[in-house]
């Protein structure tokens, strides 16, 4: 038999399924109102749980060019530095970072779209329990059972139909959901773990940390330098009294050392008062 | 005859083209049984174009129940599959 009638008949198996089940039929009718209104919020759920997985996207792409702009500073930084190894390792991460980046943008898009047609699923399906709602309770109040049976069978295939329709739907959105937010946690452990380094700045990461080491390390050899200029400038009269307050300075060390050692005993002394 | 495009809405569909659209079903058919990925994405594709195209969007609020139900796009070979195997306890709630 044909795919689309086969379909057909696999949504249409349940619907009958609850109709001849249910002496009065007309009790069918209020049963399902309630579980259309259960489906109504299960969609909405859905809806709200796809836009939180995309927001939480966002954020992470966020981030992610944060780190490749900082990546991206460090190769600059090192190579004006004449250190090119460095450079290249500030690089070749700022490649990862962007994979990742582009492979976030297109599971952006894609949760974008189960979004859209979720809302639309949602719209629909609203619209349905309303028309059913309508129908419903005209039916109660104008057949008895036995005429009602007709009448109630296509108003309830009808908003079935749909709902095997949009809980397939919530199905797969969820389905999405929950790979990208398994995702999504892989990528923040990595921005934690400083391998993506984290972008919140809490940790340096070793580019950081040998970008900075080398400054310093300029920066004393800059010092030195400055200092010896200085002192081949003939201003050695300068430096030996600069040196007498530096003796004095021990001084003051000594009696820090024996300041010390007071707190030491302190709580000796709490011991003996106790 | 009305056509259900599924997470999509339903078609009210002439039925002059009933015969057109039978004849696209067949093809997706033979695709899905030989599991023939790429027959199924074409057979699929053409099949939707056409109930978009010769089809008439049913209101929201329409309650009358499809004669035929089609996957959408999004669907998988697989998933098809998985649905047309449902003995209507599993995969289609409701």
């Amino acid at each position: 038999m044909s795919v689309m009638k086969r379909l057909k008949l696999i949504f249409s198996a349940k619907a009958n399924k609850a109709l001849d089940r249910a002496e009065d039929p007309r009790e069918t009718l209020d049963y399902s109102y309630t579980k259309q209104l259960e489906m109504l919020q299960k969609v909405r759920r859905g809806v709200a749980d796809v836009a939180t997985s995309r927001k939480r996207l966002e954020l992470q792409v966020q981030q992610l060019q944060q780190q490749s702009d900082k990546l991206e500073g460090q190769s600059r930084q090192a190579l004006a530095a004449g250190r090119e190894d460095l450079a290249r390792e500030a690089l070749t991460r700022r490649s990862a970072v962007q994979q990742q980046q582009t492979d976030l943008a297109a599971q952006h898009a894609a949760l974008q779209a189960e979004e859209e047609k979720l809302t639309l699923a949602s719209q629909r399906l609203q619209a349905k329990v309303d028309a059913f709602r309508t129908r419903k309770e005209t039916i109660k109040a104008t057949y008895t059972a036995a005429e009602a049976q007709a009448k109630i069978g296509e108003a309830f295939s009808g908003i079935s139909e749909e709902m095997g329709d949009v809980g397939l739907a919530v199905q797969r959105a969820e389905d999405k959901t929950q790979a990208m937010q398994a995702r999504a946690g892989a990528i923040d452990e990595l921005l934690a773990s400083g391998a993506l380094d984290d972008v919140s700045g809490s940790a340096k990461d070793d580019i950081t940390a040998e970008l900075e080491r080398m400054s310093s390390q300029g920066d004393v050899e800059l010092e030195l330098a400055r200092l010896k200029g200085e002192l081949g400038a003939g201003k050695a009269p300068e430096a030996i009294e600069a040196s007498a307050p530096s003796a004095a300075a021990s001084t003051p060390a000594g009696t820090e050392t024996s300041a010390a050692a007071e707190p030491a005993a302190a709580p000796a002394s709490e011991g003996e008062q106790k | 005859m009305i056509v259900r495009i599924l997470s999509e809405g339903q078609y009210a569909v002439d039925d002059a083209h009933a015969a057109l659209l039978n004849g696209l079903d067949s093809g997706l058919e033979r695709a899905v049984e030989a599991g023939d990925e790429a027959g199924f994405r074409s057979a699929l594709a053409e099949m939707l174009a056409q109930v978009r195209t010769v089809g008439e969007r049913l209101p929201d609020d329409s309650l009358e129940p499809s004669d035929a139900v089609v996957p959408d796009e999004a669907s998988s070979l697989e998933e098809v599959r998985a649905m047309l195997a449902d003995n209507s306890e599993g995969l289609i709630p409701g």
